[in-house]
């Protein structure tokens, strides 16, 4: 829960935004960072976006994210086989 | 896209590790205090590459496992009380209380929805009006700063009904307690999202009053292993202090505004951390201006005496004395699909980690 994920702001509504890590969307609120744009790269985390990036740390992050994610649904499924 | 290769590049790594054999001679050990770090370390097998001298140890870095029983046993209590929805994060769901889980509960009909985030909370309390929605607040200050601004919004929008039961704390006190209980340290890899928001300033008296090195570090294998090396250089050179490696996300003044939410909603009070015990100045605890959104203060309830489990060494895991391998349940009565413990229910607990990448 603790793991910030780097996203892509896609459209703003006020404080709030739609952002974009790979495919999927998430809303996230802008109030903690000033100046905002859509396109900016966003640290997520729990729903706000708490700090800019950008594109190549966004980018760079995102994988080491998205490795993690994926080693970690193989072995729950690997683990929920042998259980 | 050649930046991006460059924090995973084999031969920056060997650089790495070849200046660190050079510049390191005495035996150090280095203790990570965020549950991002010790996944990154145990997957990339990051100790496998450093020389015998340099030791890496885990600490207290992972919000769920560090969350104490009696905070567990109070959820489940919350969660037994009739209209009342529990929204929590979800990995809270499966930590062994006392003598049940809020995942139990919720089979035996509790109302307790897992929330990415504290408005999906909120979100909840305004179309629930007739009940009581408790908000689990776990984290650092990382996380605190969202639960701030869910009290905030409330308050606002007029929604009564929302409840924060905060178990929010701040890091500097559990790394300085540490020190003060003699663990064997010469130096701390410091969360780079927690300092993202708080800044550095947080870490000075870690240098100045215990004469050890403080790196920001980021969660690459490249990040980790020069913020090792700035460590020992450090040391070599006698000449602790807070330096950043993660200087792409970290800046030194952190987040000011997401500091501001802090300060608005929370106060430092003595808390409970698991395997630490009371630690002064070191929860965040909801100020008597917000007070009508504090669960403690509003919602009353009874919860039982508190009973320690056998076996799970997991408080002395978190203090970096005992090591997920030492524990006689590791992977074989505890394991992530039945954790016995904190440590291996959150994916970035240092029983899970091991478990999921260390495990031979
Ligand atoms: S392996 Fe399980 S029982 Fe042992 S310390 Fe870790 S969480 Fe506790």
């Amino acid at each position: 829960m603790c793991l910030s994920i780097p996203a892509k702001v896609e459209s703003i509504e006020g404080e709030m935004a739609l952002v974009s890590v790979g495919g999927a969307k998430y809303n996230a609120s802008l109030q903690m960072l000033d100046d905002v744009k859509v396109g900016d790269y966003i640290l997520l985390h729990t729903g706000f976006a708490i700090q800019k990036l950008d594109e190549e740390e966004a980018l760079e992050s995102l994988k080491t994210f998205k490795e993690f994610e994926e080693l970690n649904r193989e072995m729950d499924e690997e683990e929920k086989k042998s259980a | 896209m050649k930046h991006i290769d460059e924090y995973r590049d084999r031969e920056l790594v060997d650089r790495l590790v070849g200046q660190i054999r050079k510049v390191s001679k005495k035996p150090v050990s280095f203790m990570e205090v965020c549950g991002g770090h010790t996944m990154s370390i145990q997957k990339f097998g990051i100790p496998s590459l450093l020389p015998d001298n340099i030791r890496l140890i885990s600490g207290p870095g992972c919000p769920v496992c560090v969350s104490d029983r009696k905070f567990i046993d109070q959820a489940i209590a919350y969660s037994r009380l009739e209209n009342v929805i529990i929204t929590t994060y979800g990995d809270l769901i499966r930590v062994p209380g006392s003598t049940s889980t809020l995942d139990q509960e919720k089979a035996n009909g509790a109302d307790i929805r897992i929330v990415y985030s504290v408005l999906d909370a909120l979100q909840i309390a305004k179309v629930n009006r007739a009940k009581k929605v408790i908000f689990l607040g776990i984290g650092f200050e990382t996380t605190a700063p969202s639960s701030a601004a869910g009290v905030m919004k409330a308050q606002m929008a007029g929604i009564r009904n929302f409840y924060l039961f905060s178990s929010h704390k701040v890091m500097p006190p559990a790394m300085e307690a540490l020190i003060d209980e003699g663990v064997n340290l010469n130096g701390y890899l410091a969360p780079g999202h927690v300092s993202t928001i708080t800044g550095t300033s947080i870490y000075e008296n870690i240098p100045s009053k215990y004469g050890l090195g403080v790196v920001v570090s980021g969660f690459e294998p490249v990040d980790l292993l020069h913020s090792i090396l700035m460590l020992v250089t450090q040391i070599e050179n006698n000449d602790p202090k807070v330096e950043i490696q993660y200087t792409r996300v970290v800046k030194p003044e952190g987040n000011i505004k997401a500091q501001q939410f802090l300060d608005e909603v929370f106060y430092l009070g003595d808390d409970w951390w698991r395997g630490l015990g009371v630690l002064p100045k070191s929860g965040m605890k909801v100020k008597t201006e917000y007070e009508t959104f504090d669960a403690e203060k509003q919602v009353p309830v009874e919860v039982e005496p508190t009973r320690e489990d056998k076996g799970c060494i997991c408080g002395d895991i978190l203090k970096g004395i005992k090591n997920p391998k030492d524990c006689k349940l590791f992977a074989k009565a505890c394991t992530p699909q039945n954790p016995v413990g904190a440590c291996m229910v959150s994916h970035e607990g240092s029983c899970h980690a091991y478990y999921r990448y260390n495990r031979e």
